[in-house]
């Protein structure tokens, strides 16, 4: 139950309730409106909430209710990163570049998860142009974690990830890049899935390196993420690097014993960077799945302490082509009286991007330049195919694997910000997963003190069914991910 | 690996972004820096490796050629910093 009163947390437990007509959609919805309203200034969550269109699509969940019309996710609230692109509700990206833009047309998941009767309760912060790990690159300022506002959230989904811990949402939409959904889950104390690539659409999700952008759901358990994994994968004829596969029901085998499961430990990823605490915890959720009838089994991923530079050297290079729309012209921030066409572009680019996606344009417009190609960007590609052939020879022996999400729990506002390069190691066990296009969950373990941690576990391609119920299974024994900041009871 | 200041400011013009001269020294230091951690990857044997730009092969997807989006030039264009008649419009660029 929330501080403010009666109503479940989990998707799960409301969309029973809602269905038992325990309380309707517009009072789930005022709910959390309220809670937004009242606390989300000290975490910073959302760029926009949108209370009308939520209490609209309230009261059209609960007359579809009232006609028998009900699916499994009709009047349940979510928090939508804002990446994704919504007609009518400004879609910023954390950028001063699309501080007051307005899609034309909702993005795919967005479309999906109205079409299945969900409500809309804002659009939430992240790192500009999802280009972070600790939500401090925000146009609109940075977002604080709930287990400590000291600490930052992670990033680039900090503020869906910070909104669910906080309770202002029962779940939100994240997309993950390098790690972008996984780190700040593990940071926030929540449970986060990014899936195969080309699972869910990207159409409408702004591009950042279209090559391992995807979109995912972010919630409070494995089975809440099933439940939207329902109606946010699926192949979609405008997005051509979606893949076509039959339907899932992503809630099918949560129920399913471990037993016979085979969980691979990558040796590589207890590595000099694993503080010893987050080590001790994943080594405990590893003897958890033993007990509950999986085998583990040693594997190593020999080029895994590669994944940063490869990650860094091909995100970047797609990031610099993919934001060279940002121009003043069509669309976006323009600079006052430019002088010409070149001074336009350059001055509304400065001023529009900040300073981390300035950095990475840079990088990326370098590796990829006359003269550097072969030895960066090339070089990187080659390093990924290496990557991924280390995944798929483990995978032939073991069907999950385990580690860690982080190397650290959530650190200190401010505390990287003036060092890039410590700021992407806290990607370094996320990364490979990218290269590879896996499937990769993180879901809370034994906590240090107050501070989350984040076990991941990476599955084979199209296998987020078989993670989803390792997480569930865990969850059930454990009861980690049901721990709650402080911050939650306000 | 070092990058130079003019260096720096060759790939700033490429990327089209205004860095002032007098910041160009300190963002140089900043990417030489990144760059050197990246550099890690020159020691990998890579000899005969083909290089992966997609996780997944997708070949190029086809779909009969119908038109299936109407676009509204007006709703389009009305976030867009400067249009008349339908028409973007930037600085003179032929005198």
């Amino acid at each position: 139950m929330s501080g403010a009163g009666s109503f479940p947390e989990t998707l799960t437990e409301q969309a029973k309730a809602l269905a038992a007509g325990q309380f309707s959609s517009v009072e789930l919805t005022q709910h959390y409106l309220d809670r937004i309203k009242r606390l989300d200034p000290q975490v910073n969550s959302f760029i926009n909430v949108c209370p009308e269109l939520a209490m609209a699509q309230a009261l059209v969940a609960d007359t579809a209710r009232a006609r028998g019309e009900a699916g499994p996710l009709s009047g349940l609230p979510y928090a939508n990163k804002d990446i994704f692109c919504t007609a009518g509700i400004k879609t910023t990206c954390a950028s001063r570049m699309l501080a007051n833009w307005r899609a034309p047309y909702d993005a795919t998941v967005v479309r999906n998860l109205a079409q299945a009767g969900m409500v809309m309760l804002g659009k939430t912060n992240m790192d500009e142009f999802a280009m972070g790990s600790s939500n401090e690159n925000s146009w609109f300022g940075p977002v604080r974690n709930p287990w400590d506002l000291e600490r930052v959230p992670g990033g680039s989904s900090g503020g869906s990830a910070a909104a669910v811990a906080a309770r202002l949402a029962p779940v939100a939409t994240g997309t993950d890049t390098g790690g972008s959904i996984r780190q700040p889950a593990a940071l926030c104390g929540i449970t986060g899935l990014k899936p195969t690539y080309g699972r869910v659409s990207r159409w409408g999700m702004i591009a950042f390196a279209s090559s391992l952008d995807q979109g995912g759901p972010m919630g409070l358990s494995a089975e809440d993420l099933a439940m939207l994994m329902n109606v946010m994968a699926g192949s979609d004829p405008r997005d051509s690097t979606s893949v076509e596969r039959p339907p899932e029901d992503f809630t099918s085998q949560l129920a399913l014993p471990l037993s016979g499961l085979r969980i691979g430990l990558p040796r590589e990823f207890n590595d000099g960077n694993l503080s010893a605490p987050i080590a001790a915890s994943v080594a405990e959720a590893a003897a958890t799945l033993e007990q509950l009838g999986a085998k583990l089994v040693d594997v190593s991923l020999p080029h895994a302490g590669m994944a940063i530079p490869a990650y860094y050297v091909v995100a970047s290079a797609e990031a610099s082509s993919n934001l060279s729309r940002y121009d003043g012209v069509r669309f976006g921030h323009r600079c006052e009286a430019p002088k010409d066409l070149a001074d336009l572009y350059s001055r509304s680019r400065a001023e529009g991007f900040g300073a981390e996606v300035q950095r990475r344009i840079l990088v990326g417009t370098y590796v990829l330049s006359a003269g550097y190609y072969e030895a960066w960007y090339r070089k990187a590609q080659q390093v990924r195919r290496l990557i991924q052939t280390d995944y798929v020879r483990a995978f032939e022996n073991v069907d999950v694997m385990l580690g860690p999400t982080t190397p650290s729990t959530a650190f200190r506002l401010g505390e990287n910000a003036d060092d890039p390069l410590t700021m992407y190691l806290s990607d370094i066990y996320t990364t490979g997963v990218n290269l590879a296009g896996l499937p990769g969950l993180s879901m809370p373990g034994r906590a240090v003190g107050n501070l989350p941690v984040g076990l991941q576990l990476i599955g084979n391609y199209f296998g987020e069914q078989r993670l989803l119920q390792i997480a569930h299974q865990y969850q059930k024994q454990t009861g980690w991910h049901l721990a709650r900041p402080a911050f939650a009871e306000l | 690996m070092s990058l130079s200041t003019a260096e720096l400011l060759r790939v700033a013009r490429l990327a089209r972004l205004r860095i002032d001269e007098e910041d160009a020294g300190a963002h140089a230091a900043q990417l030489t820096g990144i760059l050197e951690h990246f550099a890690a990857m020159a020691a990998v044997d890579t000899t005969g490796v083909a290089p992966l730009a997609h996780a997944l092969e997708v070949t190029a997807v086809t779909r009969p050629d119908a038109v299936t989006e109407e676009i509204d030039r007006s709703q389009l264009q009305a976030d867009a910093p400067l249009v008349e008649d339908g028409y973007y419009l930037v600085p003179r660029v032929i005198e």
